[in-house]
């Protein structure tokens, strides 16, 4: 059993921490993390609870493979209600913190209620405390985790906290863990911050024990290691240039989205990209990368950790900038750059440490400047408005409104709200680049296909990592499919998006998947773990875990209209590139995918589906 | 003829000299494959993974008779990923 079989149930309303077996019959049927979690989740809270109410809850939990040797073992993730899609949330994070919880001997910790004054939660092993955190409210992630390191006195006490983004109400805010690791996406450290939980810190040191058969998961560990030190992607590619180096592969092809979903190529997109961080600069002859970096137990190591320019006019006068810090990644590079035009890397640089350091999910924000500068550039935004000029492109309003919007101050609090409220309020809903209110990662749906049914079915809103279709309709793997054609991408997202869910319920990182199959994740798991965990098993708890995060959808309300894509990519054609003059086939690509799911034309799993289930 | 030759990641190190931005245009011939080019730029067989032209993906078995023509952009990459 790499379960540690106890649950740690924090009352933030009544300020009690109490202890619990786990659920060993679900675990069996939902294997951990985000599987085992969203069943706690779904039959604790009724779905139409309003996302920061606190009769919403919010659990942090592990795989059983987390915390483990097996290759990326380290992470965990968050499971809640989303207060910026009204969907499920589920947010996933690598660094240190997932296996701390574990050495504790913890799987999960389930937050309910909400604390009359600012808290933090201390973990150490059996012992769990609430404590007073009204000296670290308004401070950032990197100050509060230092802050709690230093009154305990113990420098390896793992943190996970929200920055003044989580407390002031940005709706996409995200739990920060490790400095720069995040559970980044819908708006889960919004949730936090309405429970009054400023962080949550641990110290595990019982190691992890009951592996179920040891000889066996030692040898096969092993094995699967050698297997992603062997492949030329996972061994080679990622630790040298990392997620980043995707900016001029999707550039060259045409998917890059640019200006707000304006266009498909970004003119600077060599300047933004990992060619560009790791050439010298021309200020000081530094690159802006430093070197790369790993979570627990990685040997990956696709991390980035860079240094930012100190002469750039963001931080000349900031020297608490000038350290060496996370990003960019791919996806935080594209959405603070190309989306908004921007091609200054050293400004992405300074946005991305301020989405660390404050808590603020940096697709979104970037995302939603995308929005404003697109509304100021057609006159419905002005400066008075705003309080700056925000054309397309411009690296001084970016830094500007990145600093407002964590703080909360004037038009940031609007910018906080997400693009889709932004664009409501302003008149011109369709501007908001968006899946039930969640802003679009770096793909554009109409150069490759499969990512357009990908953000249109995703349970937690827009986003790539539910069904990462890139790697086969880019990267040929597992083989390669044409980006441009609809022909057969319902059954590949269906299929990517079950292996991702069992994927995530392990308790292993996604980007093994570049060099593994769920074939090779399974035999980790079988040694791993009592109980029987065959291939055919695993697929059917993806599968399950995908059937029960829809339900839960439905529940709370979304229909198939959420399964929608803004019109701007069905009927305005990629402009250039080799998806010129093509649209995203959503609309006809749809109602297979209910079909190859086992759900209704209006896109409601079918009883004979939930039974087959168990759901 | 003149077409454009971007090469990124590990590969940018086998650029000519007086390439900027990872691309450099380069002289071709009348019938000269991408198969052909990559052998003249001396790219190794095992770096050489993602073939665009013009952003469409050549796949390994059609680059010795996909040809180059006149404006086109041929781009490159080692085994690489992202997410
Ligand atoms: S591959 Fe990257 S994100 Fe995944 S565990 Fe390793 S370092 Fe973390």
């Amino acid at each position: 059993m790499a379960w540690t079989r106890k649950v740690l149930r924090v009352n933030l309303t009544d300020g009690t921490c109490t202890p619990e077996d786990l659920n060993m019959d679900w675990a069996m049927d939902y294997l951990g993390s985000r599987g085992l979690a969203t069943k706690y989740f779904v039959e604790e809270v009724d779905a139409t609870v309003d996302p920061l109410a606190p009769e919403n809850k919010m659990i942090m939990a592990t795989g059983p493979l987390t915390g483990t040797v097996a290759s990326t073992g380290g992470r965990y993730t968050v499971i809640t209600k989303g207060p910026l899609t009204g969907a499920i949330a589920c947010s996933n994070s690598g660094g240190y913190f997932g296996a701390e919880m574990k050495f504790a001997g913890w799987d999960m910790i389930i937050f309910e209620g909400k604390s009359e004054k600012p808290v933090y939660l201390m973990v150490e092993n059996e012992t769990a405390q609430l404590r007073d955190a009204s000296h670290l409210w308004g401070t950032s992630t990197w100050h509060t985790e230092e802050q709690i390191k230093k009154e305990n006195q113990d420098p390896l006490i793992r943190v996970s906290s929200i920055g003044k983004a989580g407390e002031s109400g940005v709706l996409y805010a995200c739990i920060v863990n490790d400095l720069h690791r995040a559970a980044g996406r819908s708006g889960v450290g919004t949730v936090m911050g309405s429970k009054n939980l400023k962080a949550v810190a641990l110290r595990g040191t019982r190691g992890l024990s009951g592996i179920h058969d040891f000889p066996a998961f030692m040898k096969v560990t092993e094995e699967k290691k050698q297997i992603l030190a062997e492949n030329a992607v996972t061994g080679e590619g990622l630790p040298s240039f990392g997620t980043q180096v995707l900016m001029n592969v999707i550039n060259e092809m045409g998917a890059l989205p640019t200006r707000n979903h304006r266009d498909v190529q970004f003119e600077k997109a060599n300047d933004i990209s990992a060619e560009a961080m790791a050439k010298p600069r021309e200020s000081d002859g530094k690159a802006q990368l430093i070197t790369n970096a790993a979570c627990f137990g990685c040997t990956i190591g696709c991390g980035r950790i860079s240094k930012i320019d100190k002469e750039h006019f963001t931080v000349v006068n900031k020297p608490e900038y000038w350290g060496a810090s996370g990003g960019l990644e791919y996806e935080a590079a594209w959405a603070l750059g190309a989306a908004n035009g921007v091609g200054d890397l050293e400004v992405l640089q300074y946005a991305n440490l301020i989405c660390n350091e404050q808590g603020m999910d940096p697709i979104s924000f970037g995302a939603t400047i995308g929005a404003v500068m697109e509304l100021y550039e057609i006159g419905v935004l002005d400066d008075e408005t705003i309080g700056l000029a925000a054309p397309f492109g411009s690296a001084e309003a970016l830094a500007e409104l990145v600093d407002m919007t964590a703080n909360g101050v004037g038009f940031g609090k609007e910018i906080g709200l997400g693009s889709k409220r932004l664009c409501e309020k302003y008149q011109r809903p369709e501007l908001s680049m968006s899946v039930k209110g969640q802003e679009f990662p770096a793909y554009d749906s109409r150069a490759i296909q499969g990512m357009g049914l990908t953000y249109a079915t995703s349970n937690r809103g827009a986003c790539h990592l539910r069904s990462y279709t890139v790697s086969s309709e880019v990267l040929g793997i597992p083989e390669k499919t044409d980006p441009l054609t609809t022909e057969g991408k319902p059954g590949l997202v269906m299929a990517f998006q079950d292996a991702t869910a069992a994927f995530d319920a392990s308790g292993l990182c996604i980007f093994t998947s570049f060099a593994w199959t769920l074939a090779d994740i399974q035999p980790q798991i079988d040694a791993a773990c009592e109980g029987d965990w065959s291939l055919e098993k695993l697929s059917e708890v993806g599968e399950r875990i995908w059937n029960m995060e829809k339900v839960f959808n439905l529940e709370a309300g979304l229909t198939k209209d959420d399964d929608k894509l803004p019109e701007r990519l069905t009927t305005e054609p990629a402009k250039e590139g080799p998806a010129k003059g093509l649209v995203s086939g959503v609309p006809e690509m749809l109602p297979e995918y209910y079909e190859l799911r086992g759900w209704d034309t209006d896109g409601k799993p079918k009883a004979e589906t939930l039974g087959r289930l168990g759901l | 003829m003149q077409a454009k030759l971007k090469l990124f990641a590990s590969l940018s190190d086998f650029l000519p000299s007086g390439a900027q931005a990872n691309q450099i245009d380069i002289d071709i011939g009348d019938g000269e494959s991408v198969a052909a080019i990559i052998e003249r730029f001396h790219l190794p067989d095992r770096l050489v993974h993602l073939v665009l032209v013009d952003g469409v993906f050549i796949k390994p078995e059609d680059r010795a008779q996909r040809d180059l023509k006149d404006g086109e952009v041929l781009a490159i990459w080692p085994p690489v990923a992202g997410g």
